[in-house]
């Protein structure tokens, strides 16, 4: 296995070498990998709003989105600005402390998390050993800041939108957790450098579909509900519930909720692709590529050449996750709050259970092929 | 007061740096959290402000609110609450148990199924019992 490029030892002993202190030099790489995680996070939501407006539109056989810029490629940006433009009312009757603290708390756990989101050997902000726990605990930050703003506004569509946030975010995140719970058992670790690592060696054929195979699906239904995604999307129920927590919003407030949901699904995306689908693994070992090259594996330009098609491979894993959760929107109807308690309670939380304590029966019994 | 502030600022950055790698979370965390608070700064200045006792009634489909939101009612998912911090506990238990699950072997797993079957009773009497109904 090798190292891979490790671009922060290499800037961190290029400025040593120029005569700054390590701590100094240190402090100098910090802020560049976040803003750039920050930058592409932001740039995410713009692709996705698109594809999911192009996706929608094909599946209804409309043309979507298509003066704004090419393709109608700036639309997003078109609604941001706008967005930007609007006024912004806090009703009079509603806490504005807490409603303007509400959408904030909403966004920054969901971007707080790409700090464990890697997209290659060394590309990760920082390799924490809680990892993908962290991430499990930021998520479950979210609801707190959609139950503020539900309960802020004063309004009785925002309060039992909040409420249903709350209640659905409760009940998918056993199962989420569990799910969770099983690729940890298998890499012993909760690092998601780790948790890749372990998959990685035999092409598609290592990655963790094959061994959670009733895993990756409780995930993937977790994830969307977590989401709020469509099938799940009763918080904000626009024919029952107006708009939920949302219906008191306006301008940038508002526009922090889309901003919050959009990086959510693309972030939840990147960690199934991380857990279920080898991160920035290749379907072909590396090593054989190499090998059919007639190169070693740690010739440097062959090593900047599969680091860059590893950040690809992750992107283009969870953009097809992306497409996927476009496409469940709209074919699967909306289910009823008593059947997605009942999903989630009843089927999902017992499954994940036997998923997790079938993992670990497996994993003492075969231990070479779970990771013992 | 200040100097309170910044020696206990200190304190808590001793605490993170002692481990290493967390000192990214602290900074990861300021920069986040400036998001918001620049996306909403940077409107303030771009949009336009206009007063009106109208524009600030809550919305209700078009009618004169009636009442305020904030009664009591019956939060349907008390039960669920109840049973999702007994679950979630367990979760956060399990955990280490998985990371270590290689060196703990036979015996450990033994103990979390008694651990989980414990559980699982209380599952089902909270099932039985309808905790688990919306209705």
């Amino acid at each position: 296995m090798s190292q891979g490029i490790d671009l922060q030892s290499s800037f961190v002993q290029l400025l040593v070498q120029l005569g700054l202190p390590p701590g100094a030099a240190k402090a100098l790489w910090m802020p560049l990998p976040m803003t750039l995680i920050l930058i592409a996070a932001t740039v995410s939501i713009f692709v996705t709003v698109w594809l999911e407006r192009k996706i929608s539109a094909a599946a209804q056989q409309r043309i979507g989105p298509e003066y704004a810029g090419p393709l109608g490629t700036l639309q997003a940006a078109a609604d941001g600005i706008k967005l930007l433009f609007k006024e912004d009312i806090v009703p009079a009757k509603a806490d504005a402390l807490l409603f303007t603290l509400g959408p904030a708390i909403v966004v920054i756990p969901v971007f707080l998390s790409y700090l464990i989101v890697p997209f290659g050997q060394n590309m990760v902000i920082t390799d924490i050993g809680v990892g993908i726990f962290l991430w499990i605990a930021l998520s479950s930050i979210t609801p707190i800041g959609l139950l503020m703003s539900g309960y802020s506004s004063n309004n009785k569509y925002s309060l039992l939108g909040g409420l249903r946030a709350a209640a659905q975010s409760i009940s998918y995140e056993l199962p989420l957790a569990l799910s969770v719970l099983a690729v940890v058992m298998m890499s012993n670790s909760l690092s998601t450098i780790d948790i890749v690592q372990q998959q990685s060696g035999y092409g598609i054929l290592g990655w963790n579909v094959w061994r959670q195979p009733v895993g990756f699906l409780i995930f993937w239904i977790a994830a969307l509900a977590e989401c709020e995604r469509l099938p799940f999307d009763l918080p904000e129920a626009e024919e029952e519930l107006v708009a939920g927590y949302q219906t008191e919003y306006t301008g940038m407030k508002f526009g922090l909720f889309y901003v919050g949901s959009y990086v959510n699904l693309v972030l939840s995306s990147l960690i199934f692709a991380i857990l279920y689908l080898g991160g920035w693994d290749f379907p072909i070992p590396i090593d054989w590529v190499a090998g059919a090259l007639g190169v070693s594996e740690t010739t440097p330009w062959l090593q900047v050449v599969f680091a860059a098609l590893g950040i690809m491979m992750t992107v283009l894993k969870a953009y097809l996750l992306v497409f996927l959760a476009v496409l469940l929107r709209w074919t699967v109807p909306r289910v009823r709050i008593d059947q997605l308690l009942d999903l989630g309670w009843k089927f999902l939380l017992p499954v994940s259970l036997v998923n997790l304590l079938l993992t670990a029966a497996l994993k003492i019994t075969f231990p070479i092929a779970f990771g013992g | 007061m200040l100097g309170a502030i910044a020696f206990s600022l200190c304190k808590w950055g001793l605490i993170v740096f002692v481990l290493s790698g967390y000192e990214y979370f602290l900074v990861f965390l300021i920069i986040c959290s400036l998001i918001p608070v620049l996306a909403l700064t940077l409107a303030s200045f771009l949009r336009p402000n206009r007063e009106g006792a109208a524009r600030r009634t809550t919305y209700e489909s078009g009618m004169e609110p009636i009442g305020a939101a904030w009664i009591q009612f019956n939060i349907r998912y008390y039960m669920f609450a109840l049973v999702f911090v007994i679950f979630d506990v367990e979760t956060v238990f399990l955990y280490p148990w998985a990371v270590a699950f290689n060196q703990l072997g036979l015996l450990a797993f033994i103990e979390a199924l008694i651990f989980i079957a414990i559980l699982v009773v209380g599952l089902v009497y909270a099932w039985r019992k309808g905790a688990l109904e919306w209705s």
